[in-house]
């Protein structure tokens, strides 16, 4: 056989690779779609039996918030340490309560809670639905003539949807009083130029809000990618595995492509505008 | 058939009618498979483990659906269900998976109030009242507390049967009862299925491979092998069948129509041994 034939098939098999792993995802994509919309539709017991809701917002969120308010306080504080190195160059090391509140309201409150939210609570949610999937008992609900995406999955979701913009927020808040503690407690920032500058630099629909709106874009992304990768788990111990992985995964690379995509339409955007 | 069973003129509460059934439409795992299974009998459907017999009991539960036939379950076709039509035909089933498939975040005492929590809005006394009948009925109202991780896998396979039964259904699945069973849960297990089904009026189906438990239990028997029912008949009619296949099985004979080793290439040759 000539080289360059077997070049050519090399190239060929290597596009017919591509072609079906590009197929499969967008054939994944609309299965999630569907999903996603089914879920919704059937959400009434998880809103009229709000306690099902209740007890999924404490799993990923209340079962959360030391790993939030830990993290929110040392990203705080190193924010703190690294803002005033900067800041006291140009004579503004006064200006870091602004540094910090707007690092934290606008990006970094949002994105870390949200990454660390698919860790922990994401990772949690596709290995539960998952592994009850394995061992038959959304199964056992459907014979029961229980829906399981009603029953199980939709209360799962809300809770997340629900528990993330809180968790976001939290962690802002820890954040800020991390940066407290460094730059007005250890460093000797003056306290009321601290709050006062962030007072009058914060603005509550420029930055509050739209920081809020990502928190709840991530929540909805994150939660959507858990359940569904825990509810089309094969049934397996590989199959459960390879599910979680890929929800952290997943969430995580969505978290940050979004938050480019908000970001480029809340504030360069409403700037522009 | 039991005495308590007489032949009533009524329809049968489970008819499958020419049923063909695949994952793909080139491989069927069920092949023209008629049956037909009588209010109040306990039947089984046993078979070699690949056989299709769980693939049928799903297609009597609606979990699956004929790609050619039909199946006649509770008076109506599961095609011509929808989804409210199919939720409301399993209200009157029950089903007890292989392994319980009991919710492992709830208690025994919740597994079992599940259905009722689910579909009827009790009073909690008489929710109380009503779990711990079933429960006794299995004979674990003691372990109401308990987690399903605490259970035997006896106990949690009777701890699903009580859950099964909430409902008091007409007809009862069984997918597999009696594996990894030890003998005094397997002898629990069979007296329950056969004292539940007379003491509700329902109708059970038992799919197992183990044969010679479940010919002491039920009223007939449908052998299945390679997607087809190659037999059926009362316990003692099995056991007595000359049908090749059904006596390999029934009896545990190493060789027969079922060969001990798999097709395999010429041993010598595997071996790379010279023939001289």
């Amino acid at each position: 056989m000539p080289p360059w034939t077997k070049i050519a098939d090399d190239m060929r098999g290597r596009f017919e690779r591509l072609g079906s792993n590009v197929t499969s995802n967008v054939w994944r994509l609309g299965f999630a779609s569907r999903f996603l919309f089914y879920m919704v539709l059937h959400s009434g017991t998880a809103l009229r039996r709000f306690r099902l809701t209740v007890a999924e917002i404490y799993f990923a969120g209340v079962l959360s918030l030391v790993i939030i308010l830990v993290s929110g306080l040392f990203v705080g504080m190193v924010l703190a340490l690294q803002g005033y190195e900067t800041l006291q160059r140009f004579g503004a090391s006064e200006s870091l309560g602004v540094l910090v509140a707007l690092s934290l309201v606008r990006e970094l409150g949002p994105v870390v809670a949200g990454l660390l939210f698919a860790s922990r609570a994401g990772s949690a949610i596709t290995a539960e639905i998952g592994l009850m999937k394995a061992t038959e008992q959304l199964s056992a609900m459907e014979m029961m003539a229980v829906d399981p995406v009603a029953r199980v999955v939709a209360p799962r979701f809300w809770g997340g949807v629900l528990s993330m913009p809180l968790l976001a927020a939290l962690f802002s808040a820890m954040g800020i009083f991390g940066g407290y503690l460094v730059g007005v407690q250890l460093i000797g920032v003056d306290a009321g130029a601290f709050w006062s500058q962030m007072q009058a630099a914060v603005d509550l629909r420029n930055d509050i809000l739209n920081g809020v709106i990502k928190s709840v874009v991530f929540g909805i992304a994150v939660t959507w990618i858990a359940v569904f990768e825990g509810y089309d788990a094969p049934p397996t111990a590989e199959g459960v595995s390879r599910a979680t992985t890929r929800t952290v995964v997943t969430s995580s690379l969505a978290i940050l492509a979004l938050d480019f995509m908000l970001t480029a339409l809340m504030f360069t955007g409403g700037k522009a505008g | 058939m039991r005495d308590n069973i007489t032949p009533v003129q009524q329809p049968p509460i489970v008819d499958i009618k020419d049923v063909w059934f695949g994952y793909d439409a080139a491989r069927p795992v069920l092949r023209d498979i008629n049956l037909s299974i009588p209010r109040g009998a306990v039947v089984g459907i046993m078979g070699q483990s690949g056989c299709g017999k769980t693939t049928l009991l799903r297609i009597i539960a609606a979990a699956y659906f004929p790609t050619r036939g039909a199946a006649h379950v509770l008076g109506r076709s599961t095609l011509e269900l929808d989804r409210d039509g199919l939720y409301a035909m399993r209200r009157k089933m029950g089903m007890l998976f292989q392994f319980g498939a009991l919710f492992t975040d709830l208690s025994v005492y919740e597994n079992v109030a599940f259905p009722m929590r689910e579909h009827a809005e009790l009073a909690e006394d008489l929710l109380h009242d009503l779990v711990m009948l079933k429960l006794q009925a299995v004979g674990l109202r003691g372990a109401a507390h308990l987690m399903p991780t605490e259970l035997s896998g006896g106990m949690g396979r009777r701890v699903a049967l009580a859950r099964s039964i909430a409902l008091d259904p007409q007809l009862i699945l069984y997918d597999e009862p009696f594996t990894g069973l030890d003998p005094i849960s397997f002898g629990v297990i069979v007296r329950l299925i056969r004292e539940l089904n007379d003491s509700l009026g329902a109708t059970s189906i038992i799919v197992t491979h183990d044969v010679q438990e479940a010919l002491g239990v039920v009223d007939y028997v449908y052998f299945m092998a390679e997607g087809r029912v190659i037999a059926q008949g009362t316990p003692d009619e099995i056991r007595a069948s000359s049908e090749p296949f059904v006596n390999q099985f029934v009896n545990g004979h190493l060789d027969g129509p079922v060969p001990f080793q798999y097709p395999a290439p010429d041993y010598a040759a595997d071996l790379e041994l010279e023939t001289s």
